[in-house]
């Protein structure tokens, strides 16, 4: 006779009956198996390789790498010489690393700021048009702004800002995801009473926000500021273009090497390493806040 | 000095008897009125006023700018009309460029989306570590394009590349990663679908850990297996989630700049341009030899409206596989 289905156990024994009975037959609460760790191992090396192969390319040298195509599994002690190389070579490196810094860091600061105080108005404040302005704030997202780069050019050189960090930093200084971020997280994170309350014990609107809903906001400002810092960045194509190779950022100045030195990977990995090494280990402190972000912003977006 | 809230209580006693001592308001009680109509407008205004700058103008603008003769350093020109746009649609490297665009897009966004339902569904079992996991998967997000291209264009060299010793090890011919049309898209959609499909991952994953637990025990009451439970439960669950995520990869994949840009060192899109894309084309039109920020700006606006009538598409295709779900459904009874 065969065991009796798991439907006979909810009848007869109840629903916790039933649930323990279907995690014992494969339910959906069962640990996983070594094939799916097998599998995530896979999936882990391949979004590792990548990386590990330009430290692996930086800390050889050139004619080693001309030599054999596949890189030995454990890298060489080049890597100190090579990056010393990439300094020293005409990209102005300090230079793009300081600029990359400014421009993420007050794009961040600025977006977390001004995405708060939106975030906290369409949340939490009563006023006309609020409804139609977050739709139109929301649909915003789908209009792809890297299409009005000749017009946004244009306005940069009447500006006098080409070659300039400003010419960066003012177009990315708030975001309709930043926004709507803000929006959803202080809707569920701020209750309406904490808000009266300090209105009642006569705070000004902004008192309040700063009191209020700034400390309230502070878990998703964190994420908020990670994303665009990262956003910032990994940027190319806008700096390139209105930039360009007299006052770039880090990933500007590390494709310049390519065009100068392209035979020489030791040294072009070289330069990639010292652009991406610096966000990996912001990854490696905080990454667990980027994935709840990512997590957390899907479900609701 | 962050919980400094309640610490003004002293002077709000005083004020509802002030406002009616002074009969007519008084300017602090005014100012007070003004602050609460007009704090939150000026609270989004910032986003309105960038947007405005730097998104709805340079849009709308391009518009202009592209029915006249316009010179990157000479300026505006005469008004032209749609010559630009003619000048652009009977130019075959256009087409080139075109048909290049929606070959990497295709082959990075619909693998990469096949790829990360599956990683995504591997990582929703009840594992140990998850953080690490879902970090590790995450890992190549933080590599900016242009380092994500820089490696992969060395792993995919013609000569002494990674990939092609590694085919010549297993007694393959190497394959034209430079000189193909189709094997350049491939190398260049591999660049993408590496540091999107983690992120693509993670978002899929979170819808997948929305969906009512119940639904899954039901099935498996049902006699559903794993296969089953994921096509016939996960995957329609998701379909708001897959809505967002093919749009947003719609809009990335169609302007896609910086990979195949990166794929040589002269960042042409190859001798006969076989993996140059439409970006890479204004680029070229609006800052290379050319200098027509016109002809630019027309290719800007042709794209722009490529990838409105793509959304659209998705949008009539997403709801006509919705209403065609939910037909079934009523029809089983």
């Amino acid at each position: 006779m065969s065991a009796p289905s798991i439907a006979v156990i909810r009848q007869t024994a109840g629903p916790g009956a039933a649930r323990a009975a279907a995690r014992r037959r494969g339910g959906v609460n069962r640990r996983p198996g070594w094939v799916t760790y097998t599998l995530l191992t896979v999936v882990l090396l391949v979004s590792v390789y990548p990386i590990y192969y330009a430290i692996l390319l930086a800390s050889s040298d050139a004619a080693t790498i001309a030599q054999n195509p596949v890189p030995s599994l454990v890298p060489e002690g080049n890597l100190l010489e090579n990056l010393r190389r990439v300094v020293d070579s005409d990209i102005q490196f300090w230079r793009a690393l300081g600029n990359s810094l400014i421009v993420s860091t007050a794009t961040a600061f600025s977006v977390v700021v001004f995405s708060t105080l939106a975030g906290y108005s369409f949340a939490k404040l009563r006023f006309r048009g609020r409804g139609p302005l977050l739709v139109f704030v929301i649909a915003t997202m789908a209009v792809p702004t890297q299409l009005g780069i000749v017009p946004l050019f244009i306005v940069m050189s009447e500006l006098g800002w080409v070659g300039q960090l400003q010419a960066v930093i003012v177009p990315g200084m708030v975001t309709a995801f930043g926004v709507f971020w803000m929006t959803q997280y202080l809707s569920e994170a701020l209750p309406y009473e904490l808000v009266e309350a300090a209105r009642v014990d006569g705070c000004s609107m902004i008192r309040t926000f700063w009191h209020v809903a700034m400390p309230a906001a502070r878990p998703a400002a964190a994420m908020l500021a990670l994303f665009t810092f990262v956003g910032s960045w990994t940027n190319f194509f806008w700096p390139f273009i209105v930039l360009g190779s007299t006052n770039p950022t880090l990933t500007v100045a590390v494709q310049l090497l390519q065009a100068s030195y392209f035979k020489d990977y030791s040294l072009i990995m070289a330069g990639v390493v010292a652009a991406t090494l610096p966000l990996v280990v912001v990854f490696a402190l905080a990454g667990r806040h980027l994935v709840t972000g990512i997590m957390q912003g899907a479900v609701k977006g | 000095m962050a919980v400094t809230t309640p610490a003004p209580p002293t002077p709000a006693p005083s004020r509802p008897t002030a406002r009616r001592d002074t009969g007519p308001r008084g300017l602090r009680q005014r100012l007070a009125r003004w602050d609460v109509t007009f704090s939150p407008y000026l609270y989004i205004a910032p986003f309105f006023l960038v947007f405005a700058v730097a998104g709805l103008f340079p849009i709308v603008y391009t518009a202009y700018v592209s029915v006249h003769d316009w010179h990157l350093i000479g300026g505006q020109g005469g008004f032209v009309g749609l010559q630009n746009y003619v000048d652009v649609l009977t130019q075959p490297r256009f087409l080139t460029a075109l048909r290049n665009t929606f070959s990497i897009f295709l082959l990075s966004s619909v693998p990469q989306l096949i790829v990360a339902i599956v990683v995504a569904a591997v990582l929703d079992a009840n594992l140990r570590a998850k953080t690490f996991w879902r970090m590790g998967v995450l890992l190549p997000y933080v590599v900016a394009p242009v380092a994500v291209a820089l490696i992969f264009s060395k792993m995919f060299a013609d000569q002494s590349g990674l990939i092609n010793t590694v085919l010549a090890g297993v007694g393959l011919d190497p394959i034209g990663w430079h000189s193909d049309p189709l094997a350049s898209h491939v190398a260049i959609a591999t660049m993408v679908n590496f540091r999107w499909t983690g992120y693509n991952t993670l978002i899929l994953l979170a819808a997948m850990q929305a969906v009512p637990r119940d639904l899954y025990e039901a099935a498996v009451i049902d006699g559903a297996g794993r296969l089953r439970q994921f096509l016939s439960v996960t995957v329609p669950m998701l379909r708001p989630t897959l809505i967002f995520v093919v749009i947003t990869s719609t809009i990335g994949g169609l302007q896609i700049f910086d990979e195949p840009r990166m794929f040589d060192t002269l960042g042409q899109g190859g001798a006969d341009r076989q993996w140059m894309t439409v970006t890479m084309y204004l680029y070229e039109l609006g800052w290379g030899a050319q200098k027509s920020f016109g002809r630019a700006s027309a290719v800007a606006w042709i794209l722009f409206l490529i990838i409105v009538a793509i959304g659209l598409l998705n949008f009539a295709l997403t709801r006509k596989i919705a209403s065609a779900g939910a037909a079934t459904k009523g029809g089983a009874k």
